[in-house]
C-alpha cells in the first residue's frame, strides 16, 4: 500500500539519486580513474588474444634483450614478451581483488547490520572481536593463515575477504546507528515487521552510498594486498604472468641494469591502484556533501 | 599453536613416516594440542619464547637483533614522515578548497595506496641503479657508523613515508580546520595577535592532537610494509624474520614474531593515549 506522500518521497530520492549519479558521472577524478580501470579491465578479458606474442612462450636465445622494435617492452630471463605478459598479466589480480572484496563487501555489511541493530551484548562482543583483527597488519594476518592452511587462491580469497570484513562492518555499523532512530524504522517495528526485514530491506537502501565507498576503497586495498602477496611467493604462483610475480622473480637482476623486466609491471601496479583510488575519491566527493 | 603435522610440514611429503614421527617426538609436537599450548604459553609469560625449528636455536635471540634493526628503519621513517605529513596538512588546511588542497589531497592519497614493494623497485631503479646515490641493499658493512647506518636505511624509509604522509597530512588538515573556525582562534585574531601567533600557538595546539592518534594507529599498517620492504632491501628486521619463519614453517619463530608485533600495536596505542592526555589538560587524569 503506498501513500501519495510515499510515492512524493521516493521520486524526489530517485531525482536526488539520479543528480548524484550525473555528478559522479562529470568529476575529473573519477573519469580519470575509471578510464585507467576500465583500460586494465578490457586487458583482463581480452589481452590474451590480442597481444603480439604468447605470454607463456619461452625464448632462450632472446632472453634479456632490452626493449626493441620487435619487443617493445623487452623480454625476462626465459626470452619471454615483457609487454604481452604485462597486458595478460591484468586478468589474475583483477580475478581475485575483486572476488575478494565482495566477500568482504557481503560479509562487512551483514555483520555491521547486525552490530549496528541489535547493539549492547552482540555489538560489544563483535566490536571486541573487530579490533582484535583489525591489530595485526594484513599482511602478517595474511602470512600465518597461508602458513597454516597451505598456499591456494582460495585460501588468498578468504583471508582478504575476512579482513577486510571487519572494516566494512565499523563503517556499516556506523551509518546504521544514524538510521535505527529515525522514523521509518520505528513504523517498520509498530508494523511488526522481522528484525531481518527491517535490516535488509528497510535500512539497507538508505545506507548504500557510505557501503559503496567503502567497497571501492577496500577494492584498492585488496589489489594492493594481492600484489604484495605475490610479490612474497604467497599469492598467485607460476606461471601467470601476474604483475607482482614477475617483479618478485625478476627484482634480483635490477642490480646488472635490466630495468624493463620490472618497471612496466611496478607502473601497471601502480596505475591499476591509482586508478580505483581516484574512483572512490570520486564518488566520495559527491556523496559527502 | 597452528594446525597440521609439524614433522611432516618440515621433512617434506616424501620423508619416511618413522623420521617425521622422531621429529614431532623430539620437538614435543605430537602431544596433545592443549599441553603444548599450556607449555608454550607459560614459557612465554616467564620470557622463554621457545627453540627456533629451522636453526635450534632460542627464538628470543633472533628477536632481539631483528626489533632493534626493525626500529631503526622505523625511526628514520618516522623522523621523515611526521614532521612533512604536518607540514602538507597545515600547506592544505591554510589554502582550504584551493587547488593545492585539492592537488595534495589527491597526492596523498595515490601514494598511500602504491604498495611499497611498486614504489621501492621504482626508487631504487632511479636512485639506487640510475644515479647510484644510494645502496640498494639496506644492509650496512659491519662496524658502520651512526650516519652510515642512516645512509643506508634513507631508500628503503621512503615508500614507507610514502603510504603515510597521505593519512597524517589528511588528519592535520581536518585538525586545522576545525581549529581554525573555532571560537578561541576568533577571539585570538581579534585581540590583535599577530597571524603566525595565532597559528602557531592557537591553531596548531589543538590540531595537533588527533594526528597523534592517527599516527600511533598507523604503526599497525607501518609493521606491515616492514615485511615487504625488509625482503625487497635485504634486511634482517622484524618483517623478514616473520616472512623466513613462514616460509621455512617455523613455528615458534613464526608465533613469537607474531606476538611482538601484536604486544607493539598495544604498545604504541597506549602511548598515544599517554602523550594526548598530557598534551590535552581537559583530560589529565589523577591530578585536580
Amino acid at each position: 500500500m503506498m501513500t501519495d506522500d510515499n510515492v512524493r518521497a521516493e521520486t524526489i530520492r530517485n531525482k536526488k539519486e539520479r543528480r548524484n549519479l550525473y555528478r559522479i558521472i562529470g568529476s575529473y577524478t573519477f573519469i580519470i580513474g575509471a578510464a585507467i580501470v576500465l583500460f586494465w579491465v578490457l586487458c583482463a578479458i581480452f589481452g590474451r588474444m590480442l597481444v603480439p606474442f604468447d605470454p607463456f612462450a619461452d625464448d632462450m636465445l632472446n632472453s634479456l634483450s632490452p626493449p626493441s622494435t620487435e619487443h617493445w617492452f623487452g623480454t625476462d630471463q626465459l626470452g619471454r614478451d615483457v609487454f604481452s605478459r604485462v597486458i595478460a598479466g591484468a586478468r589474475d589480480i583483477l580475478t581475485i581483488a575483486p572476488l575478494a572484496t565482495l566477500i568482504s563487501a557481503v560479509v562487512g555489511t551483514a555483520l555491521g547490520l547486525v552490530m549496528g541493530y541489535f547493539g549492547g551484548v552482540v555489538d560489544e562482543v563483535t566490536s571486541r572481536i573487530v579490533d582484535a583483527v583489525l591489530a595485526l597488519p594484513t599482511v602478517i594476518v595474511a602470512l600465518l593463515a597461508l602458513t597454516a592452511l597451505g598456499t591456494s587462491i582460495v585460501a588468498v580469497l578468504f583471508v582478504i575477504g575476512f579482513t577486510f570484513a571487519p572494516i566494512i562492518a565499523r563503517t556499516v555499523r556506523a551509518s546504521v546507528l544514524t538510521e535505527r532512530g529515525l522514523d521509518y524504522v520505528s513504523a517498520a517495528k509498530l508494523r511488526r515487521e522481522s528484525s531481518l526485514y527491517i535490516m535488509f530491506v528497510e535500512i539497507l537502501p538508505n545506507i548504500i552510498p557510505p557501503i559503496v565507498v567503502e567497497t571501492t576503497v577496500r577494492l584498492g586495498y585488496a589489489i594492493f594486498t594481492v600484489a604484495t602477496l605475490s610479490f612474497i611467493g604467497f599469492g598467485i604462483q607460476p606461471p601467470s604472468p601476474d604483475w607482482g610475480l614477475s617483479i618478485s622473480t625478476n627484482y634480483g637482476l635490477i642490480g646488472g641494469g635490466y630495468w624493463w623486466t620490472v618497471v612496466f609491471d611496478s607502473l601497471a601496479i601502480a596505475s591499476l591502484v591509482i586508478g580505483v583510488n581516484l574512483m572512490a575519491d570520486g564518488i566520495q566527493s559527491v556523496l559527502n556533501d | 599453536m597452528l594446525p597440521g603435522n609439524v614433522g611432516r610440514a618440515m621433512l617434506g611429503p616424501f620423508a619416511d613416516q618413522r623420521a617425521v614421527d622422531l621429529l614431532n617426538h623430539e620437538m614435543g609436537t605430537d602431544r596433545p594440542y592443549l599441553v603444548q599450548y599450556g607449555d608454550w604459553i607459560s614459557g612465554f609469560l616467564a620470557g622463554d619464547l621457545g627453540l627456533s625449528y629451522a636453526y635450534r636455536a632460542p627464538v628470543s635471540e633472533f628477536l632481539a637483533t631483528a626489533l632493534l634493526n626493525s626500529l631503526k628503519l622505523s625511526l628514520v621513517a618516522f623522523l621523515m614522515v611526521v614532521p612533512l605529513g604536518i607540514l602538507v596538512g597545515v600547506i592544505a588546511a591554510l589554502q582550504r578548497d584551493r587547488a593545492i588542497d585539492r592537488v595534495i589531497s589527491v597526492v596523498g592519497l595515490s601514494a598511500s595506496i602504491v604498495p611499497e614493494f611498486v614504489s621501492g623497485i621504482i626508487l631504487i631503479l632511479i636512485f639506487g641503479v640510475s644515479l647510484r646515490w644510494f645502496p640498494i641493499s639496506a644492509t650496512w658493512p659491519t662496524g658502520a657508523g651512526f650516519f652510515t647506518q642512516i645512509y643506508y636505511l634513507i631508500l628503503p624509509s621512503v615508500p614507507l613515508v610514502l603510504i603515510l604522509f597521505g593519512y597524517i597530512a589528511r588528519m592535520t588538515r581536518a585538525g586545522m580546520i576545525e581549529a581554525l573556525d573555532a571560537e578561541y582562534t576568533r577571539t585570538a585574531i581579534l585581540k590583535g595577535l599577530s597571524y603566525p601567533q595565532v597559528i602557531w600557538r592557537h591553531v596548531l595546539r589543538n590540531a595537533l592532537l588527533p594526528t597523534i592518534s592517527v599516527i600511533a594507529t598507523q604503526t599497525v599498517y607501518l609493521i606491515g610494509g616492514l615485511v615487504v620492504i625488509e625482503i625487497l632491501f635485504h634486511y634482517q628486521g622484524i618483517g623478514s624474520l616473520i616472512f623466513t619463519a613462514a616460509q621455512k614453517r617455523d613455528f615458534p619463530m613464526l608465533q613469537a614474531g607474531v606476538m611482538v608485533v601484536g604486544a607493539l600495536f598495544v604498545a604504541t596505542t597506549l602511548l598515544a593515549d599517554l602523550i594526548y592526555a598530557a598534551l590535552n589538560p581537559r583530560i589529565r587524569l589523577g591530578s585536580q
